[in-house]
């Protein structure tokens, strides 16, 4: 299937390798200012919220791991599909790499929803579509963590992993509109309303750090575990014996 | 004063501390495991090729 010579370019694990050494260090320092502007503005500065009072503060941490747990789930089967289709192994490696990143952005948005329900719905946990739902998101990513360590190959596992990441797609608009859909505990969207958003500035810029400080994140890490999956990939290619300073000798 | 309102949280301290140290971890975890798991890679490759250099030169000489 045609692909444009700049992706082929940037599928190239050489190139990716170097790119990805200052991606991740810029991600990385820009994460950790986010991180430091986001929680001083959500647990400093911004008042306290007047029906929930401060424990509204879980928001800043909660919203953008949920977020992110969608996210991940997406470039996860994006990237899938791409080495299902053009057998790029960049692609099968950076699908991989991002399933622990999710499944922990997934584990903190439902720990952290369950902290914040048991003071605002007095219960840690409700069989709603939205907690149900993002349940599911967590076992789809357990499940592609297990089935990647079940092969022996890893080209067949990504593979496997591909398939059982696009099945699982299904489960991305469920989660994004099952406080529409059905009747929950959970409340509605406040900011990604079509019309104004309801919720105060004050409020909502830490919000827009914190999302931004974890999507750096997720970025800055996934790049380091690219690297080593590349260098594993690849170790027996002469660029990485000449990075790896035992070029000598071997011709 | 001003620091114990702080840390209390309108007496939602426990939620709110409990999900940030929780929040903290997960993430710690996430950058500690893959910047070991590199340096692991990396050393455990360099090992790999100077055997296989040791082997090679042994043959030679």
């Amino acid at each position: 299937m045609y692909l444009p010579k700049w992706l082929h370019q940037f599928g190239a694990p050489k190139y990716f390798y170097d790119l990805s050494l200052c991606i991740s260090r810029w991600a990385g320092i820009i994460c950790i200012i986010c991180f430091i502007c986001g929680l001083y503005g959500g647990l400093v500065l911004a008042p306290a919220d007047y029906q929930q009072g401060d424990s509204f503060r879980i928001m800043y941490i909660h919203v953008p791991s949920a977020w992110m747990s969608l996210f991940v789930y997406m470039v996860m089967a994006i990237a899938g599909g791409i080495g299902l289709i053009w057998r790029i192994k960049l692609a099968e490696i950076v699908a991989r790499s991002s399933a622990p990143i999710g499944a922990s952005f997934t584990f903190l948005a439902l720990v952290t929803g369950s902290i914040w329900g048991k003071p605002m719905w007095g219960t840690w946990w409700v069989w709603d579509a939205r907690l149900t739902s993002e349940l599911i998101l967590l076992f789809l990513y357990l499940g592609y963590i297990a089935l990647q360590s079940a092969f022996e190959d890893r080209r067949v596992a990504a593979r496997a992993g591909a398939i059982l990441a696009l099945v699982g797609i299904v489960n991305i608009p469920i989660i994004h509109y099952s406080v529409e859909w059905w009747s929950t505990l959970h409340q509605g969207p406040t900011i990604t309303k079509l019309d104004k958003p309801s919720i105060h500035l004050s409020m909502l810029i830490p919000l827009l750090f914190m999302v931004f400080a974890f999507k750096t994140f997720y970025i800055s890490t996934l790049l380091i575990r690219v690297r080593s999956e590349i260098l594993e990939y690849e170790c027996n290619t002469s660029w990485v014996k000449q990075l790896l300073g035992i070029n000598n000798g071997i011709k | 004063m001003a620091l114990n309102d702080f840390f209390s949280m309108g007496g939602y301290g426990a939620y709110v501390w409990s999900s940030y140290g929780i929040c903290a971890v997960v993430l710690l975890l996430n950058v500690i495991q893959p910047i070991i798991r590199e340096r692991r890679t990396i050393r455990e490759l360099q090992k790999r090729f100077s055997l296989a250099k040791e082997n090679k030169s042994d043959k030679h000489s």
